[in-house]
């Protein structure tokens, strides 16, 4: 049946890929197009950058528009509910331990070794991300800008992400009448 | 109940702005969840990073799911959360899915993208600088791993950085 297939085969990618959304779209692309060629190569890649431009979760996104494409609505419900069900039972059953576990002197001392190590990771991914954008005074501006006034003022993130995409789009327009 | 309108208009709001992956999400929850509501400390922030890095799935959702139980210390505030995040994506993704069939990329879309690109990079690094606080860096063995997880990362898979560091952690307070 093809919704218990799109349902598993979704639920079997988001159980094996730890590390993030980005780490399950090189598997949801072998399974979808090379295994089950539910979509073939083009309008997958064309699907990225819509799944890439809409906000969420990008394996999210991905998993409702091959569900939605093959099945419908009940079919992008089938496969969104394979790609989040795992992470979702893996991490109450995390919380749910952590609760009873607080104070456990064993487990504080490996979150101890382990916290520094997540802000070096993520040191290190600002850092490779820096080295993909095009290198032009305009983004080094905005991203010590966005840097400085996420850190120093008391403002949500929201408008940041939404005076960036604007003072994209102006970028954009003046680029193209020249 | 309060609580759990609370957490599904908070987590409907960061599914809504999660622009460019789970980038994005990561500063949205650092701002809402730990500054805003203090359903985390920045502590138990730097942890769930930690361990939806070495567990399945995308962090905005092991986020979601984690804070919702949390904060109401039951499963079904973990349900509410991760549902409301995720709405923005269904309602959005399947409005587009049935409107435009065959997506065709749009110019002013891309445009947008100048400036989101280098905005998420500014996002992130102040997350950094908000996390080197004494939360995580406890002493000056906090430093030495920050280090040498910052001068492993070319070469070695996070997961493996990760598991090693809360081993060394163990062995250099432990004992």
């Amino acid at each position: 049946m093809i919704f218990w297939q799109l349902f598993i085969t979704f639920f079997h990618i988001g159980f094996f890929t730890i590390g993030g959304g980005y780490v399950m779209i090189p598997l949801i692309e072998k399974e979808v197009v090379d295994k089950h060629k539910w979509i073939d190569s083009q309008t997958f890649i064309d699907m990225l950058a819509l799944a890439q431009s809409v906000p969420g979760i990008m394996a999210v996104n991905t998993a409702i528009f091959v569900g939605y494409h093959r099945k419908g609505i009940l079919g992008a419900l089938c496969c969104l509910l394979g790609c989040v069900l795992p992470s979702f039972i893996v991490i109450l059953a995390i919380a749910i331990s952590f609760s009873q576990l607080k104070g456990n002197q064993h487990i504080e001392h490996i979150f101890q070794g382990i916290r520094p190590a997540v802000v070096a990771l993520m040191v290190y991914s600002v850092w490779s991300m820096i080295k993909k954008i095009p290198q032009k005074w305009v983004n080094y501006t905005i991203i010590v800008a966005v840097t400085l006034i996420l850190f120093f003022l008391p403002i949500s993130p929201i408008w940041l992400i939404l005076v960036a995409a604007f003072l994209g789009l102006l970028i954009g327009i003046r680029q193209e009448k020249r | 109940m309060d609580i759990y309108i609370d957490l599904f208009l908070c987590f409907f709001k960061i599914g809504l702005f999660a622009f460019g992956g789970g980038y994005a999400v990561i500063s949205l929850i650092q701002h809402d969840i730990v500054e805003v509501n203090g359903w985390l400390s920045a502590k138990e922030f730097t942890d769930i990073v930690a361990i939806s890095q070495t567990t399945p799935g995308p962090i905005g959702v092991n986020a979601a799911t984690y804070v919702g139980y949390t904060a109401t210390g039951s499963a079904i505030g973990a349900f509410v959360a991760t549902f409301a995040m995720l709405l923005p994506s269904i309602i959005l993704m399947l409005i587009i899915c049935y409107f435009f069939g065959k997506f065709h990329q749009n110019k002013y879309i891309e445009y947008c993208f100048l400036g989101l690109r280098p905005a998420i990079i500014g996002l992130i690094a102040a997350v950094c600088l908000q996390l080197t606080n004494k939360e995580n860096f406890i002493d000056y063995k906090s430093a030495v791993i920050f280090l040498v997880v910052l001068f492993a990362s070319k070469k070695i898979h996070p997961i493996w950085l990760i598991l090693g560091s809360g081993l060394a952690g163990w062995l250099l307070y432990s004992f």
